[in-house]
């Protein structure tokens, strides 16, 4: 120990060593270019980040939640109704696309509040709040749709399409998000409050930390999230479907453990969430251009989950 | 001899936390070992319990030696009972079922054993600490261990309660146990320690006998001479900037009220469970009260809202370093910002040069011991945490800062430093409320002293008054 006060320098190697996620994803994807030939192809890469977009703005909005020491269970479901707000209010109420749009945004964020009231004000644990909240969602999906897919307007389906050959739009919105995220948890007042709040949240409170406050913006980022994520899915299928996104909440918060974040809150990253979200794309799309059977993959897909994080834990002991 | 580790060798990541230390433990004795937070115990400790495997060095324990070791966080199970919790893993079984009334009797024996009079149903979590404590060291006593090795076991104790430790202690000396006993209390050294074993950076300095002086353990621990152990500097106190009028809440404490005026250390004193820390936490806006009001440089505090309270000018470092005062999870530096990160910031955007530039220079200013401000706070000793708690109220400059047992579990050498942090802000017209269980610290530190018992002011003492005279307010009772 010394008493100088310095900064740390981070070389390539010590991200690599410092992030099993990285390694892993780049494992496997050196392994699937030797065993399936057309994965490196540029077609199939954009198809990846695609595939990968819907789960990774899912899963930012549930960083924030879980970094704080939260869990959101309601993401699917309220993508899902977030999206079929959209396309009610453009197809059956008639509204202009972009008010559609903006619409089926709100809701989002609505959801989202009301979870982090419960959470905050009514002091229910995050897990009750949100499950009430995943079967309420989904419940409204229907109750909007009236159990039928609905026609998402142009500029929801312009989200879902390629910009050029080579620039699907969703893999943009990625990235943006990617951005935000980074920016809020890094940047602001709210990013690094969830930190302490999610570290130690009575440390936080005796700090000056308006925790409840701070709670309220998670969750309601969380939600705005989680429909730009519906518009995502809906806009590729130029359709809001009421199923759409079931059980997606499972996968946003795989993303989020596998790219190193902690369940107990006070640690995660942008950089690790995108991985993590990368990871179950790459293998998804691995698998299928194997073409191993859809049972096959969850069975592999749930034990790449355990051993990511099994991995994790056991590089943190032993250092 | 029980127990002998020779020429332990034993670094992490590079950094050497002990290097050559030879330490034994014979029967019958009880063998301190004393240094500052950082000297390398606690890695001693795991070494010899077999935790770590030291990089170079042996040790031996005699055939048949078991070795128990009662740490400094507790490790009980909160919702258990106090039986369940000594048979922790072990139940007394019949026909492979729980036998509860073997268990329940074995337990009674036990708490017996350690002076502890509580129901061995109660569940853990509604004994105090220093009940918890004894548990836990009930436990250890069952296993039958010919080796106890007592991590700071007085740092949660009230003085009643250590004297009944120190028996104990005594007493399993006399029936052959080796003890090895970590405080940073030197007249606990005093009174019972048959050898002294000194570790400064990793490194042991000294064995002294029985006997030996309180001067010489500092020097031997700090590597130099302390001059004063309470170096406070009084001045001529200013306009009051805390004020305190009538606070009440039902069943916790009633019509309490004082002052501190600019420049002055106020000490609150009083038994464990007297209320102390339950009215600053509600003076700062953490907890309700019922009525009363509370004033910072004559402008009124709101209740139950701690960040008006903390705009107000007030700050609080809270007895619980680790459960209320750090971020564990979090860096030194994020720590050190957390109090000022909304203040700093502009548009919901954090300030992050300054906030760097000022927690490194309040960790220079501090001699916080670290490797950075990149450094997971949770890898500092005791003492540099506090440091941390600490500066990061200092960095928010608030006129009344309120300090709950703020030396608890800190060496020496932390502590003086701790005073003079109380002196740089006292000399800085900025006024100190000093909530301590640690009656000479109290003493020494202090320009009046608010003395509580059963959540009321039992009376008030000038500076320099003695520990008899406090005490017999502390212990004050009250005409229901």
């Amino acid at each position: 120990m010394s008493s100088t006060v310095g900064s740390r320098r981070v070389s390539v190697r010590e991200a690599l060593a410092d992030n099993g996620a990285l390694a892993g994803l780049l494992v496997l994807v050196v392994a699937l270019s030797v065993s399936a030939p057309t994965f490196l192809s540029t077609q199939n890469l954009l198809n990846v980040g695609v595939q990968a977009a819907v789960v990774a703005v899912l899963a930012f909005g549930s960083t924030f939640v879980i970094v704080s020491g939260g869990i959101d269970l309601s993401v699917g479901s309220v993508a899902a109704l977030s999206a079929m707000v959209g396309a009610w209010s453009s197809a059956e109420a008639g509204l202009p696309g972009p008010v559609a749009l903006l619409l089926g945004l709100l809701t989002g964020v609505v959801a989202g509040l009301v979870n982090g009231a419960l959470v905050s004000y009514g002091r229910l644990p995050a897990f009750i709040a949100t499950l009430a909240m995943l079967s309420v969602a989904r419940g409204l999906t229907l109750v909007v749709s009236q159990g039928s897919p609905t026609t998402t307007p142009d500029v929801v389906s312009f989200l879902g399409s390629d910009l050029t050959p080579y620039l699907p739009v969703p893999l943009l919105v990625m990235l943006v998000f990617f951005g935000i995220t980074g920016f809020v948890l890094s940047r602001t007042y709210s990013g690094r409050a969830m930190y302490a709040i999610g570290g130690n949240e009575e440390a936080a409170r005796l700090s000056g930390i308006d925790t409840r406050r701070q709670k309220l913006v998670v969750y309601a980022l969380s939600g705005l999230f989680a429909a730009v994520a519906g518009m995502l899915l809906a806009g590729r299928l130029s359709s809001a479907g009421p199923q759409a996104a079931v059980g997606y909440e499972l996968d946003a918060i795989a993303a989020v453990v596998i790219g190193g974040a902690s369940l107990s809150g006070g640690v995660g990253r942008a950089t690790g969430t995108l991985v993590g979200a990368l990871v179950l794309a790459v293998l998804r799309n691995g698998l299928n251009q194997m073409q191993v059977s859809p049972f096959w993959q969850q069975v592999v897909i749930g034990a790449v989950i355990a051993l990511a994080v099994l991995l994790d834990t056991l590089r943190r002991r032993t250092r | 001899m029980l127990l002998s580790a020779r020429n332990i060798t034993k670094s992490f990541t590079g950094v050497k936390a002990l290097d050559g230390v030879d330490f034994d433990v014979r029967p019958g004795e009880v063998h301190v070992l004393l240094g500052e937070n950082g000297a390398g115990k606690s890695t001693l400790v795991k070494v010899l319990a077999g935790v770590h495997s030291p990089d170079r060095g042996t040790v031996e324990r005699s055939a048949g030696t078991r070795l128990a070791v009662i740490h400094q966080e507790l490790t009980l199970v909160p919702r258990l009972s106090v039986a369940e919790n000594l048979y922790l893993g072990r139940p007394p079984r019949r026909f492979g079922i729980v036998d509860k009334a073997r268990m329940r009797q074995g337990a009674k024996r036990l708490l017996d054993r350690v002076g502890l009079s509580v129901d061995p149903d109660t569940a853990v979590e509604d004994l105090g600490i220093a009940q918890q404590q004894m548990v836990e060291i009930a436990r250890a006593l069952d296993l039958d261990a010919q080796v106890l090795v007592l991590d700071e076991p007085t740092a949660v104790l009230t003085g009643t309660e250590t004297d009944r430790l120190l028996d104990i202690m005594a007493d399993l000396r006399g029936q052959g146990v080796g003890l090895v006993f970590i405080t940073h209390h030197l007249d606990e050294i005093r009174r019972i320690a048959d050898r002294v074993t000194v570790l400064r950076d990793g490194r042991s300095v000294g064995v002294l006998p029985r006997g030996a002086s309180v001067r010489r353990m500092i020097e031997l621990m700090v590597g130099r001479t302390i001059s004063e152990q309470y170096p406070r500097r009084r001045q001529d106190p200013g306009e009051v900037l805390l004020k305190v009028d009538g606070l009440t809440r039902d069943g916790a404490f009633h019509d309490v009220s004082f002052h501190v005026r600019a420049g002055e250390v106020v000490g609150v004193a009083g038994l464990v469970g007297a209320g102390r820390t339950e009215v600053v936490r509600a003076a700062f806006g953490v907890d309700r009260y019922d009525s009363g009001r509370v004033e910072v440089a004559g402008e009124p505090v709101p209740r139950h809202d701690v960040r008006a309270a903390v705009r107000a000018g007030l700050g609080l470092v809270p007895e619980d370093r680790k459960g209320q005062g750090l971020v564990l999870t979090s860096t030194v530096g994020d720590n050190l910002g957390l109090v000022t990160l909304r203040s700093t910031a502009r548009a919901g955007l954090v300030d992050r040069r300054g906030q760097r530039e000022r927690a490194r220079g309040m960790a220079e200013a501090l001699r916080v011991k670290t490797s950075g401000l990149d450094q997971p706070v949770r890898e500092l000793s005791g003492g540099n945490q506090q440091k941390v708690v600490i500066g990061k109220w200092l960095l928010a400059d608030p006129k009344v800062l309120v300090l709950d047992e703020p030396t608890r579990g800190v060496d020496v050498g932390a502590k003086v430093e701790i005073y003079e942090l109380v002196n740089r802000m006292t000399a800085a017209g900025r006024a100190v409320l000093l909530v301590s269980s640690d009656l000479p610290e109290v003493i020494g530190m202090s320009d009046r002293i608010v003395v509580m018992a059963h959540g009321r002011v039992a009376g008030e003492l000038p500076a320099g008054t003695t520990q008899d005279k406090v005490m017999a307010l502390a212990v004050q009772e009250f005409p229901a």
